[in-house]
């Protein structure tokens, strides 16, 4: 189902401190990496003439894997490619990426499926998945053809960008879909509720003027989509949670027995609408950054394993674009260069995440949510790796972006935490 | 102080004094509002002597940009450019290369390059003054931008009730029906708060944003709490928001019944304000504007002297001995 450059690189690793949770790792060791596959871990291991790379000091952890990404190819290869997302990607860490269909033309037929795959393969710096669209060109009123959607590779499906609004089709998506045995991600949002919504509604919309997208915009469809599957006991992946009310109506299903998962973004994990009063259009998303105690609600979700996933929702929008005044501009920012970063600064070094608790949300937990196999640290396991510097720190500048975009958040911030390498599928696919 | 994110680090201008400009009365700090006003009250005192003239800004150049039809607020601005000598020059965007799709950083652009002293912009999207700011060298007066600011309007009705009741701290001030869509509403509550007086918010409850209250004001759904109020400070309805489907309130006649301001609904003494243009019968009773209590046309008037002052307070305070609450830096970020 994933899509991408392999290699079989030789590789000894030395002196890391290897850290997988999963397999109950943290020492330091050095790790050989044999034609692309794990072959040992160990102290003082042999280099059989394989490059050697000296990371004392430095993490290495199983490679991230970002569930939500737009590459915004086909269509807007102004903004986005393969290639270049890709290689964005494995500057983030990440050894696997998950494709948004929002493209145009959506992916809703396996011809324009086979033909990313064919693209991704030849030149996807780290390995893609494609998810299909739910309904045809996301119109929300037929379905795709999903069965055929999924031999052709669907990871998964979703209309994300809007949500699936009216409940029949949707309970028939759920029903549907059970035949392909891939999931349904869900873009929670009752468009009556928000339209118009620029950012949360709260006291910093009622002071700058903004018209409101209210919290229950979206936790009234979380409610909804979570009652569908519970009846129609089929799993669900919600997409980019915001609100702290959607975060307890999930924890409740999930403790009812739902089999749903759920993912955050490190925008709404890191800052509040307090961000939008400098009026920035790099501060405009959907759904918005909302209150101190949603952000809050996220974090402890993703503490407790609620919220099983970190997904960038790697939004990249032509310069242009972004240059209007803020209700003009396109909702959306980048994310796949900064999310370790940005998290790593906000959430560990200040103490309310724990190291090991975020690389998981970042690997395995995404790769879990849509039945992959989640990167390991295993002798035997194909080499999906990242090497972290935890004590670097750097200004965040548009230069360093592999991205076509740079419609990020985070530029001019100084953030701690730099990745070092990347291996994906057993390949080098980024040094810095 | 307020800052500016700017987007790109390749979009910060060089290093350069910081420009001061009135985007917000968040900008500002209680003594720059003081200084504001009393300047306003000097301006007035030398119209008054028949000199309809100061050389004050000869040889500067004000643009007036407005991508809103506007009459007292766009007249006002260049009335008071020109009483102080300036030059002046008004754009539209109607019949301007906005009508061919112009982006705002491009007009801006082109603005910026006959070196314009002051832009005053007024545009309907939040956070265009701003930007306009980031690609011009101009010093920016925001004369609305969305449903954000109105900076100037609150000056010049903090001015009137100032001349007109002797005071502002202390006063309380009941505002009046659609503050949801009201930028007037949003400047004045910030202002007031500023300058100490006790604000309540009066309409019904689709028409008051919600979270408002944390702006330091009381709200009230029943239009008796202006009674208690010295002024009543009317707000304009839209038609739009009124139109079918829109559901905001059931009919404009529901509204004038239940929240329009009449007489009946004042007691003697009350002052009336509304920033224009009224819908007589509408949220104002016309024997309401028309009494001796109204200070309509007293803000028009107050509106003159309070933008030549603020003109006058960008040209000539800075960038040396400004007091910090006015500056509005660029690239400070």
């Amino acid at each position: 189902m994933l899509f991408g450059k392999q290699g079989s690189d030789d590789l000894v690793i030395r002196g890391a401190r290897v850290v997988d949770a999963a397999e109950g790792v943290d020492a330091a060791l050095d790790v050989r990496v044999d034609g692309g596959m794990i072959a040992q871990l160990g102290t003082d291991l042999e280099t059989n003439a394989h490059r050697i790379i000296e990371a004392r000091g430095l993490v290495l952890a199983p490679a991230f894997v970002d569930p939500h990404v737009h590459l915004r190819t086909p269509g807007r290869e102004d903004e986005e490619t393969i290639a270049s997302g890709t290689a964005a990607a494995a500057a983030g860490g990440y050894c696997a990426i998950l494709a948004m269909p929002n493209t145009e033309p959506v992916v809703d037929s396996a011809t324009v499926l086979r033909s990313l795959a064919e693209t991704a393969q030849a030149e996807a710096e780290v390995p893609v998945g494609f998810l299909a669209a739910i309904t045809r060109n996301q119109g929300g009123a037929e379905l795709t053809e999903m069965a055929e959607l999924s031999e052709a590779g669907a990871v998964g499906f979703t209309d994300d960008g809007r949500p699936v609004v009216a409940p029949g089709l949707m309970r028939r998506a759920f029903q549907y879909s059970a035949v392909t045995g891939r999931r349904l991600a869900l873009h929670c949002e009752e468009p009556t509720l928000s339209k118009s919504g620029q950012m949360h509604e709260g006291a910093v919309s009622a002071e700058l003027g903004f018209a409101g997208y209210p919290s229950v915009a979206e936790s009234l469809m979380v409610e909804r989509d979570l009652a569908l599957a519970a009846y129609e006991r089929q799993p669900v992946h919600l997409l980019h949670l915001s609100a702290h009310e959607s975060v307890e109506a999930l924890s409740r299903a999930q403790v009812a027995g739902v089999a749903a998962t759920a993912e955050a973004t490190p925008h709404h994990l890191c800052l509040t609408d307090e961000a939008v009063r400098s009026l920035d259009a790099n501060v405009k998303m959907n759904p918005p950054l909302r209150a101190e105690d949603d952000r809050q609600a996220l974090v402890a979700g993703l503490r407790d394993g609620t919220i099983a996933a970190i997904a960038t929702d790697h939004a990249p929008h032509a310069r242009h674009e972004k240059e209007v005044p803020f209700e003009a501009a396109p909702f959306g920012v980048t994310g796949l260069e900064t999310a370790f970063s940005a998290l790593y600064t906000h959430l560990v070094a200040s103490g309310l995440l724990k190291l090991e608790t975020l690389l998981e949300r970042m690997s395995a937990g995404p790769a879990r949510a849509y039945g992959l196999d989640a990167p390991r640290i295993v002798v035997g396991a194909p080499a999906n790796l990242v090497l972290l510097d935890l004590q670097a720190s750097h200004r965040v500048s548009e230069s360093e972006f592999r991205s076509r975009s740079a419609n990020s958040w985070l530029l001019g911030e100084t953030v701690k935490g730099q990745v070092r390498l990347t291996v994906a599928a057993g390949r080098v696919a980024f040094e810095g | 102080m307020a800052e500016i994110r700017v987007m790109r680090q390749d979009l910060l201008p060089p290093k350069e004094p910081p420009r001061r400009h009135l985007i917000s009365i968040g900008d500002l700090e209680r003594h720059d509002v003081e200084r504001l006003l009393g300047t306003a009250r000097s301006f007035e005192r030398s119209l008054e002597r028949e000199l309809k003239k100061l050389p004050t800004l000869r040889g500067k150049t004000v643009v007036n940009v407005f991508y809103e039809s506007s009459t007292r607020t766009s007249s006002s601005f260049e009335l008071a450019a020109k009483r102080l000598s300036a030059d002046t020059m008004s754009i539209k965007s109607t019949g301007s290369s906005v009508d061919k799709g112009e982006s705002l950083k491009d007009t801006s652009l082109t603005l910026g390059a006959y070196d314009p002293d002051v832009i005053v912009i007024r545009h309907p999207q939040i956070g265009a003054p701003q930007l306009v700011a980031q690609y011009t060298g101009a010093h920016i007066v925001n004369a609305g931008d969305g449903k954000h600011q109105h900076p100037t309007q609150a000056l010049l009705d903090l001015y009137t009730m100032q001349a007109e009741l002797g005071r502002i701290e202390g006063l309380h001030v009941a505002i009046v029906g659609d503050v949801l869509h009201s930028r007037v509403a949003r400047s004045n509550i910030q202002a007031l708060a500023l300058m100490g007086a006790r604000v309540t918010l009066v309409g019904p409850p689709t028409l008051i944003p919600r979270g408002i209250g944390e702006a330091g004001c009381e709200v009230s759904h029943e239009i008796d709490a202006i009674k208690a109020a010295d002024v009543v400070y009317v707000l304009r309805m839209q038609r739009e928001r009124m139109a079918e489907g829109a559901n905001y309130v059931p009919s404009l006649r529901e509204y004038t019944a239940r929240w329009g301001v009449t007489p009946e609904r004042l007691r003697p003494g009350q002052k009336v304000m509304h920033p224009g243009p009224m819908n007589r019968g509408v949220e104002i009773d016309p024997v309401v504007a028309d009494a001796a209590d109204a200070l309509i046309e007293r803000q028009v008037r107050s509106g003159l002297v309070v933008r030549m002052a603020v003109l006058y307070d960008l040209l000539t305070h800075g960038p040396t001995g400004v007091q910090a609450g006015a500056l509005h830096e660029i690239g400070a970020a």
